[in-house]
C-alpha cells in the first residue's frame, strides 16, 4: 500500500482497541522471567559451547604478537578465533571499526579474539591466558584539543553539515540582546540492562543467529557482508530485547564472533559481552562542544540564531548531529548551523536515543533560558513568542501539526509555573534551595517502509508476523491492538510474532519511527486480509464491517473464522510512503517542567517533580507511551545530573566501564513524574495518524533540569553533567 | 576467574588451621566483594575458606557496657539491632547508607572492613595499578581521579577506602578482634588497623596472612546526636564522594570521622577540639596537609560545608 495523500477516515478511527491504555501482552513473560532473551535460548540448538571475548588492552596501535598456546591447552577449550585465523572478513555498512580487530587495533576493548570452551567459566579463564604483546600507537583522545583540525563532514542520514539563511553575522551583531555561550555534553553510554548477546549455529553454509537486535534486516545484511556470505544464508531471530536505546541497531562483536566461533568449534556457540565491554567495545553517544549565539529584539523576537557543534569519531565515522533541531525549532530570519567532526581514537560513536536531538537541546534550551533572563522575559512566554508554524529554513513547508505552544501553556498551568520566582536563588525550604525550569521537547517524525503478514485461522485467531522488534517499548501490544481494531477482534484473538528475519521486513526499532511505521505495515496487511475474507465469504469488500469477531455485509453476518473454514487465509503487504514527509515537516513536540532542590551546603541536587506535556499524533497505547516518556525523562535526568563516560586522555578509553562507575538514576532520584498527551491525530504520517514518543521524551529534559538548578541557585552550569562540584564554589557562604 | 578449591569450616580454629595448610588462601564471608574481584582476576586465590557460617554472628553486651559484634553479623542485622539503633545510631545510619538491601543482607562486618577500593583503574587489569600489581605504577594519578583521596595518599596510590560502616566505627572507637594461625588473639583499635599506602599500597591492613577477624567491639555508648551525611552523585546505591559521620554533644563538643577522603576512615582527634568553634576550624584540622588532584579539589570545601550542615542539624 502506498501512503501518499493524507489519511481520511479508516477502521483505526473507531478506537475500540487502539488508543486504549493497554497492559503489555508480553508483560507476564517479562515479570515472571520467562521471556526468552538471546543468551538464555538453551532450547534452540543442542550442544551449545561458550565463547568469551578478549578485548584490546590498548586504544591504538598494533598487536605485535599473540600467544595462544597456554590458552589453547587450558581445560575445556575448543577453539580460539583471531583475525589471523578467521579468514577474510568484511565490515558491515553500519559499523565504523572492525568487529574483530588485529593486527591493527582501532580502539580500546576492540575484540581481538574469542575463546570457545565447554563452559562459560572455562572460556573466561582461558581468555585471561591469551598473551598479547602490543606496539602502542599515538592516538587522539581529546575533543577539546581537536577543534582546529575538525572537518566538515559529509551529509549523514540526509542531514547536511551546514545550513545558512539570511545574514546571521550581521543580524547577530546588530541584535540589542545577545547570548553567546559554549556548552559541553559528555560521552554517554546506552547502559541497557541486557548486554549484547548471540547464539550462532551453522547448518552447512546457513547461519542462524539468535540475538538481541533492533534492526533485523540491516543486521542480516551486515552479517552477510562481514562474513562474505549471501544474505539468504543468514537468519536472525530477536523476539525479545532487554533494552537497546540505539546500541543494538547494528550487529556487534558478539554476533560476528559467535558465528566465527561456531564455525571453528563446529557446534553452536553463545557469546555475551561482559558488562565492562559494554562501554568501550560497543558504540556510545559522542561528546559535543557546542557554541550557540542568539540575537533578539528588546521585545524578545529572535532575529539571529546560530548553532555550531563539534564532535569526534573514529576515521570513517560521523558527527553527532546536534544542530539539527535548531534548524526547525524557533522562528528567526537569520540563521546558521554547522557541524564539525574531529578524528578521535576513542571507541566509535553512534546513535543513542534521540541522537543529535538530545545533546543539541541540552545546549539550545539552556541558551533560550539565558536569553529569557537577559530580556527579563518569562522563558515560557519567550518560546511561545518565537513559535513558527513553518520550517524556518524553507518557509513554504508547513509543520503538519505543531502544538508546542499548547504543550507549554498546559504544562505551565498544571505545574504551577506561575509560582516560580523569576529571580534565581530566592526560594528556600529549610536547607534546600528550590527552583523550577522549563524546556521545549522536539523530535522529528520519521516513517519507514514496513511489511507484515497476517494469517487468519478457522477459530478466528489472527496471527501477525513481521521482523519488527520490541525493545521493551510495547510493540507487541500496539501491533496486536492494530490488528484487533482492523479485524474487529478482541486483543486475545491476536497473536503477534516478531523479530525473525524469516518474516516480512519491517521498519525496525530506532529513531522513534517504530510505532507508527510498523503498525502502518500491519494496517496495510490487514486491509488485504479484510478483502480476502470478504471475498471468501462472498461479501462486498467495500461495505463489509468487521466487529465483535464477525463480518457483516448486505444483511448477512458470519463469524470471522468461517472465512478460514477450509484453510488459513494469509495476506501480506507493505506500507510505503510518498512525499508527504517532504511536503510537510512532521515532528513531535513537548514541554518539560522540572522542580529541583539543591542542598545549600553540599550542592547535592535532587529532582522533586517532573512533568512532560507531549503532542505526538495519535497515542496508540497511552499506558505504553507513558512508560516510554517517563523512561526517557529518567534518562534525561541521568544526562542532566550524573551520566558521563570519563575519558582517560592518556590511554584513550572510558574509565568508568561498569554500572558502579557509570551512574544512571535509581528510584530515589526520580520521585514524581507526570505525563500528559494532547489529544491529537496527524493524518499526514500514516493511516494510523500516529508518531513516535520514545525519543521525544528525552529531548529537552536535561536542559529543564539545568534551568531549574539555575533558578534554584543562580549558578549557570553549561558543562554536563551538573554535579555538585560544579556548584560548590558559587553556593551561598556557610554561616 | 581462575579455578580454585573450596572448603567450609565450622570454627575459627578450623579456619586458621585451614589457612596454615593452604597459605595464599582467602577467607570468604558474604562474598559480595571477593567474588567480583575473582571474576575479574584482580584476586586469584587458589583456595577459599568459607567462614560465613561460623557462629560469629551474635551481637552481645561486653563487660564494660559496650557491644561485641561478631565478625559474621550481616550488615542488615547490625543496622537493625535495637541496641545499635538506640546507642550507636551513627553505625546504623552509616550502614543503611551503603550498598543496597540485597547486598547488606549478604555483607558481613569483617568483609565490610576489608572491602577493597573502588578506584576504577584497580578494576581494569589492563591498567597500571600499584595496589593490584605492585610496581606497575598508578594510573589514577594524572588520570580520572575525581573520587580519589585528598589526605594520607602517597605517590604510589591515591585510592580511598569505600566503607561507610568503617567511618561510623572509627568515630565510635571500635576495636577489631582477631585470632591468628597460632591461635593467638589480639585486639587492634580501628585507628591503627589500616596501613597508609606509602610505597606498598597493596598492603592495606596490619592483619597478618591468615589472621581471622572474629569480632568488632564498641566501647560503652557516648550519647550525643548521631548524624551520618553521605554525599554522592545520585540519591542512593552509590559510593560516597565524601561522608561525614559525627557525634555531637549538647555543649558543641563531639567527634567526627570522614569517609571518601583517604585510605582509611579519617579521624583526627586533635581537630575535634575545634568543633565548638565551627566547621571551618574543625575541617582545617581534619584536612591538614591535604593534597588534591586536578579533579578532586572540590572535596575540601565539600567536607567543610557538609560538616557545617551536620553541625547545624545537630544544633536542631
Ligand atoms: C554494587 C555494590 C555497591 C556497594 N555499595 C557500598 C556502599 O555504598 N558503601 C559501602 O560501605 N559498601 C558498599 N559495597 C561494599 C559492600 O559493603 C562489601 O562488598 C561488603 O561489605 C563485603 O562483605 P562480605 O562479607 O561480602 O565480604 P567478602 O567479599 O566475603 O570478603 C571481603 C574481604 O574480606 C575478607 N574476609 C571476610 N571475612 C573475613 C574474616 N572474618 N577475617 C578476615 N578476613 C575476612 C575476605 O577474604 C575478602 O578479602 C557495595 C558493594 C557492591 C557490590
Ligand atoms: S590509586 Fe591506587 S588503586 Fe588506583 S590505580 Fe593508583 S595504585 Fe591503583
Amino acid at each position: 500500500m502506498k501512503f501518499d495523500t493524507p489519511a481520511t477516515t479508516n477502521p483505526i478511527d473507531q478506537l475500540k482497541v487502539v488508543g486504549k491504555p493497554t497492559n503489555r501482552i508480553d508483560g507476564p513473560l517479562k515479570t515472571t522471567g520467562t521471556a526468552p532473551y538471546a543468551y538464555e535460548r538453551h532450547d534452540v540448538a543442542a550442544n551449545q559451547a561458550y565463547g568469551y571475548v578478549v578485548g584490546s588492552a590498548i586504544a591504538k596501535g598494533r598487536i605485535a604478537s599473540m600467544n595462544l598456546k597456554v590458552a589453547e591447552a587450558a581445560p575445556g577449550v575448543l577453539a580460539i578465533v583471531t583475525a589471523a585465523n578467521a579468514g577474510k572478513l568484511g565490515k558491515g555498512d553500519f559499523n565504523t571499526a572492525k568487529l574483530l580487530g588485529g593486527p591493527a587495533v582501532d580502539h580500546y576493548h576492540q575484540a581481538i579474539a574469542l575463546v570457545v570452551a565447554e563452559s562459560f567459566e572455562q572460556a573466561r579463564a582461558a581468555a585471561a591466558l591469551v598473551r598479547v604483546e602490543y606496539e602502542r600507537g599515538k592516538g587522539n583522545f581529546d575533543l577539546a584539543k581537536s577543534l582546529d583540525g575538525a572537518i566538515k563532514p559529509a551529509p549523514s542520514f540526509g542531514t547536511e553539515a551546514d545550513s545558512a539563511v539570511g545574514n546571521f553575522a550581521g543580524a547577530f551583531a546588530g541584535a540589542p540582546v545577545q547570548v553567546d555561550a559554549r556548552y559541553f555534553t559528555p560521552d554517554h553510554a546506552h547502559a541497557m540492562m541486557e548486554p549484547h548477546a548471540s547464539i550462532a549455529a551453522w547448518e552447512g553454509d546457513k547461519l542462524t543467529l539468535w540475538t538481541s537486535n533492533q534492526m533485523i534486516a540491516w543486521s542480516v545484511g551486515d552479517m552477510a557482508k562481514t562474513l562474505g556470505i549471501p544474505k539468504e544464508n543468514v537468519r536472525l531471530d530477536s523476539p525479545y530485547v532487554g533494552g537497546g536505546f540505539g546500541g543494538k541497531l547494528f550487529i556487534r562483536a558478539d554476533a560476528v564472533l559467535a558465528a566465527l566461533g561456531a564455525k571453528a568449534a563446529k557446534r553452536p556457540v553463545k557469546v555475551a559481552l561482559p558488562r565492562a565491554f559494554m562501554f568501550n567495545n560497543t558504540p556510545h553517544r559522542p561528546a559535543t562542544i557546542q557554541r550557540i549565539r542568539l540575537g533578539a529584539t528588546a521585545e524578545g523576537k529572535i532575529t539571529a540564531i546560530g548553532h555550531e557543534s563539534w564532535s569526534g569519531d573514529l576515521p570513517g565515522g560521523g558527527p553527532e548531529t546536534a544542530v539539527g533541531q535548531t534548524r526547525l525549532l524557533y522562528a528567526g530570519e537569520n540563521r546558521m548551523t554547522a557541524m564539525r567532526l574531529a578524528v578521535l581514537d576513542l571507541p566509535e560513536g553512534n546513535a543513542m536515543r534521540a541522537p543529535g536531538e538530545a545533546p543539541g537541546l541540552m545546549a539550545l534550551e539552556i541558551a533560550v533560558d539565558e536569553l529569557a533572563e537577559k530580556l527579563g522575559m518569562d522563558p515560557v512566554a519567550l518560546r511561545i513568542l518565537n513559535d513558527t508554524q513553518v520550517d524556518p529554513e524553507k518557509p513554504k513547508r508547513r509543520f503538519s501539526q505543531r502544538q508546542l505552544n499548547k504543550c507549554l501553556q498546559i504544562g505551565a498551568d498544571k505545574f504551577g509555573w506561575a509560582k516560580r520566582s523569576a529571580k534565581p536563588a530566592q526560594v528556600r525550604d529549610g536547607r534546600w534551595l528550590v527552583g523550577m525550569g522549563v524546556a521545549a521537547a522536539f523530535r522529528n517524525n520519521i516513517n519507514g517502509p514496513s511489511a507484515a503478514r497476517v494469517r487468519l485461522d478457522k477459530s478466528g485467531v489472527v496471527t501477525v508476523e513481521t521482523d519488527m522488534t520490541d525493545i521493551g517499548t510495547g510493540t507487541y501490544t500496539i501491533i496486536a491492538q492494530t490488528a484487533a481494531e482492523m479485524m474487529g477482534l478482541q486483543l486475545d484473538k491476536v497473536v503477534v510474532k516478531l523479530g525473525d528475519s524469516a518474516f516480512p521486513v519491517s521498519a525496525g526499532s530506532g529513531g522513534q519511527w517504530g510505532a507508527n511505521s510498523s503498525t502502518a505495515g500491519v494496517f496495510a496487511a490487514c486491509v488485504k486480509l479484510r478483502e480476502a475474507v470478504a471475498q471468501k465469504l462472498g461479501m462486498n469488500p467495500a461495505d463489509a464491517a468487521f466487529a465483535d469477531g464477525k463480518v457483516r455485509s448486505g444483511g448477512r453476518s458470519a463469524a470471522l473464522g468461517e472465512a478460514a473454514a477450509d484453510g488459513e487465509i494469509v495476506a501480506e503487504d507493505k506500507m510505503e510512503y510518498g512525499d508527504l514527509e517532504k511536503a510537510y515537516q512532521q515532528s513531535t513536540f513537548g514541554a518539560h517542567y522540572v522542580e529541583v532542590a539543591v542542598d545549600a551546603m553540599t550542592g547535592e541536587i535532587r529532582i522533586r517533580r517532573m512533568l512532560a506535556v507531549c503532542a505526538a499524533g495519535r497515542i496508540l497505547n497511552p499506558k505504553a507511551a507513558r512508560s516510554q516518556v517517563i523512561g526517557a525523562m529518567t534518562m534525561g535526568a541521568g544526562a542532566a545530573l550524573m551520566e558521563e563516560l570519563a575519558v582517560d586522555k592518556r590511554f584513550g578509553f572510558f574509565v568508568n566501564h561498569d554500572l558502579a562507575g557509570y551512574e544512571v538514576p535509581v528510584h530515589a532520584d526520580i520521585p514524581h513524574q507526570e505525563v500528559i498527551f494532547l489529544d491529537e491525530t496527524d493524518p499526514t504520517t500514516s493511516p494510523m495518524k500516529a508518531k513516535g514518543v520514545g525519543e521525544l521524551g528525552i529531548c529537552g529534559v536535561a536542559a529543564a533540569v539545568a534551568n531549574a538548578v539555575y533558578n534554584a541557585t543562580g549558578v549557570r552550569v553549561r558543562n554536563y553533567p551538573i554535579t555538585l562540584d560544579k556548584l560548590l564554589g558559587q553556593l551561598p557562604d556557610i554561616a | 576467574m581462575k579455578s580454585f578449591t573450596y572448603e567450609r569450616v565450622a570454627t575459627p580454629a578450623a579456619a586458621t588451621a585451614a589457612f596454615a595448610r593452604a597459605p595464599g588462601a582467602r577467607f570468604i564471608a558474604g562474598g559480595t566483594n571477593l567474588l567480583d574481584l575473582m571474576k575479574l582476576e584482580i584476586e586469584t586465590p587458589a583456595h577459599l575458606i568459607d567462614v560465613s557460617r561460623l557462629s560469629l554472628d551474635k551481637i552481645e553486651k561486653t563487660g564494660d557496657g559496650g557491644l561485641r559484634i561478631g565478625a559474621m553479623v550481616r550488615n542488615t542485622d547490625l543496622a537493625s539491632d535495637a541496641r545499635v539503633r538506640k546507642d550507636y545510631g551513627l553505625l546504623s545510619r552509616a550502614l543503611v547508607a551503603g550498598a543496597s538491601g540485597q547486598l547488606r543482607n549478604k555483607a558481613t562486618t569483617a568483609g565490610n572492613l576489608l572491602q577493597r577500593t573502588r578506584c576504577p583503574y584497580f578494576y581494569d587489569t589492563n591498567q597500571p595499578c600499584n595496589k593490584r600489581r605492585p610496581g606497575s605504577g598508578c594510573a589514577a594519578i594524572g588520570g580520572f581521579n575525581r573520587i580519589h583521596a585528598v589526605v594520607g595518599a602517597s605517590e604510589a596510590c591515591i585510592a580511598t577506602h569505600p566503607s561507610d560502616m568503617a567511618v561510623a566505627m572509627r568515630a565510635l572507637d571500635a576495636v577489631v578482634e582477631t585470632v591468628d594461625a597460632a591461635g593467638k588473639a589480639r585486639a587492634i583499635p580501628l585507628a591503627t588497623f589500616y596501613r597508609a599506602p606509602g610505597t606498598t599500597p597493596h598492603l592495606e591492613t596490619v592483619l597478618a596472612p591468615g589472621e581471622l577477624i572474629t569480632a568488632v567491639t564498641l566501647p560503652k555508648p557516648v550519647g550525643g546526636t548521631h548524624i551520618y551525611h553521605k554525599v554522592r552523585d545520585r540519591a542512593s546505591y552509590a559510593f560516597a564522594l565524601i561522608s561525614v559521620g559525627a557525634i555531637v554533644q549538647k555543649d558543641g563538643s563531639g567527634r567526627v570521622a570522614l569517609g571518601g577522603v583517604g585510605y582509611q576512615p579519617w579521624r583526627v582527634e586533635a581537630a575535634e577540639a575545634e568543633l565548638p568553634r565551627g566547621a571551618k576550624a574543625a575541617a582545617d584540622g581534619l584536612l591538614a596537609g591535604a593534597k588534591t588532584t586536578h579533579e578532586n579539589a572540590y572535596k575540601l570545601p565539600l567536607v567543610e560545608r557538609t560538616l557545617a550542615g551536620v553541625l547545624a542539624e545537630a544544633r536542631g
